[in-house]
């Protein structure tokens, strides 16, 4: 189950494998382990089963299957699964119809040949980073099981680092793909800002949600980008745009390439083990530059009051009829942002326009900037405060402190896991220009070949 | 802002907005806006030319 899946989906095209043995191999390495990393709220083993033997019927035809074939992927249960409620961490959402329809990344993976095996536990709604749920429990940590996975996007953390599947989807509004990449020692995909449909998947912040794909090697996360790319009118933020395919791109190297080591305000409150595996990417792609984003704790406190708000705005029915089905971690910063005035709200969207003219300035001169993914490595779940910049803090909120500067304006970063000392991953975000994910995932793919980069599945089995 | 002034602030936005409070999840709600609004305090800090467009464009 370590194997990358664009290995086995090799195997399976060519016939080495079958499908339905990698399937079964997965469904029980699932029942064996989710009870004790609880990534999964729902599995779709028919569903899979029945994908599994038209992928091998069709290799045994000779018809030609997809890059993906027989891979086993799940997704974040805020994303539609067809006869499944859409959850999105929920009690409240348990009483919605079912889906009528997969999401679109969802057919666009399995017409890659990839195989949906389920619905992943998140944070409630989405407005989380630590991965725990009032009421489905915390997805864990694989490395340390007393650990936080990381949210929002928790269950695909724990899930593709426990080796149940190679590949999951997530969504990322503020960090919740590269938080749990970087607790859970993951590659995790944000694309640019409107280059992936949302279509399908329950929204949290409709002006900084995204999609994206955790994987376990930079080659797995470019193969899943390249099958969802492309123009989706469901969604009306995705761009009308001609995929950027980057697979093949990975393979060309990394001369060239300008790099930057983010200063200030993304070195100020990072952890040693942060700071050290910022140091030891920079040492492996030899850069000794350094950059300072400016006004990015501006930026911060920006996406932070948009989130807020926006967030407050769409439940507010939610919040004046069915409060106490909230987990109250979630429902008290909703009521919260409802009571923000409405002109910081309209600031920070004009200062999200004069801060992205600042940043694409600094692209001018870099081709890609490395940060902290989060300021720590994982915390012990349950665990409420923190300590940044040498005071304890409230923990939930601030986990996101370096991926919120960076997502509030859309720019595509890859988090790439490294080894720290303490014995437990810690991420760093590779950030590119827009449009420009194949500088971040060559990047990538260059630390995991020289091997600064590495998603060991842990022993979790005696 | 004091906490009873953050107080009578919840007090009068939830009652206009008709969301329900019990007393006690008070103290959580006003810990979060009390965050939320130093954050909007920094953005407002900021200055921005008047002709500045907010970042969300909608086309017809």
């Amino acid at each position: 189950m370590s194997a990358p899946a664009f290995r086995s989906a090799s195997g399976i095209a060519d016939g080495r494998l079958r499908a339905t043995d990698v399937l079964e191999a997965t469904l029980s390495r699932i029942d064996r382990l989710n009870p004790r990393l609880n990534a999964f709220t729902t599995v779709t083993a028919d569903r899979a089963r029945a994908q599994a033997a038209a992928i091998d019927a069709a290799v045994t035809a000779g018809r030609p299957v997809g890059p993906l074939a027989g891979v086993p992927f799940a997704v974040k249960n805020l994303i539609d699964i067809a006869g499944l409620p859409t959850l999105a961490g929920s009690k409240i959402n348990r009483g919605h119809p079912p889906a009528t329809a997969d999401a679109t990344l969802v057919t666009r993976l399995e017409d890659a040949g990839a195989i949906l095996v389920g619905a992943l536990n998140m944070g409630e709604y989405a407005y989380d980073f630590t991965g725990e749920n009032a009421h489905d429990g915390p997805s864990r940590n694989p490395h340390d099981l007393s650990r936080m996975s990381g949210g929002s996007s928790g269950g695909s953390g724990s899930a593709v680092g426990g080796g149940l599947v190679p590949l999951a989807l997530g969504s990322d509004t503020n960090g919740s793909i590269r938080v749990p990449s970087s607790f859970c020692g993951l590659f995790g995909l944000k694309p640019t800002y409107g280059r992936l449909s949302r279509a399908g998947s329950f929204p949290f912040v409709s002006s900084l949600d995204h999609l994206g794909p955790f994987a376990r090697s930079a080659e797995d996360l470019a193969l899943a980008y390249d099958a969802m790319q492309g123009h989706d009118p469901l969604d009306p933020v995705c761009v009308p745009r001609a995929p950027d395919l980057v697979t093949e791109a990975l393979h060309g190297g990394i001369g060239g390439l300008r790099i930057a080591v983010a200063s200030g305000y993304f070195r100020a409150g990072a952890s040693p083990e942060a700071l050290a595996a910022v140091d030891a990417v920079a040492a492996g792609l030899g850069v000794t530059r350094s950059i300072e984003i400016p006004e990015a704790a501006t930026a911060r406190a920006a996406a932070y009051v948009i989130t807020a708000t926006e967030g407050a705005a769409l439940h507010l029915d939610r919040l004046r009829t069915r409060p106490g089905d909230f987990d109250p971690d979630v429902r008290d910063r909703l009521i919260a942002g409802a009571l923000v005035p409405a002109v910081a709200v309209t600031r920070a969207q004009k200062f999200r326009r004069w801060y992205r003219a600042a940043v694409l300035r600094l692209f001018q001169d870099v081709d890609a900037i490395l940060a902290p993914a989060t300021p720590s490595v994982a915390p012990l779940i349950g665990q409420k405060t923190f300590v940044l910049n040498g005071v304890e803090v409230p923990l939930r909120p601030n986990i996101g402190i370096y991926t919120q500067p960076v997502s509030f304006i859309g720019l595509p970063v890859v988090a790439v896991p490294v080894p720290t000392s303490a014995g437990l991953p810690i991420g760093v975000q590779i950030i590119a220009a827009p449009w420009r994910e194949d500088v971040a995932l060559r990047i990538a793919y260059a630390l995991e070949a020289s091997g600064v980069a590495v998603a060991p599945v842990p022993a979790l089995e005696g | 802002m004091t906490d009873d002034q953050l107080d009578a602030f919840i007090l009068a936005g939830t009652a206009l907005l008709e969301l329900p409070i019990p007393p006690e999840w008070r103290p959580a709600i006003r810990s979060h806006l009390s965050v939320t609004l130093s954050h909007a305090r920094t953005v407002m800090a900021f200055p921005l030319p008047d002709d500045s467009d907010p970042a969300p464009v909608f086309s017809a």
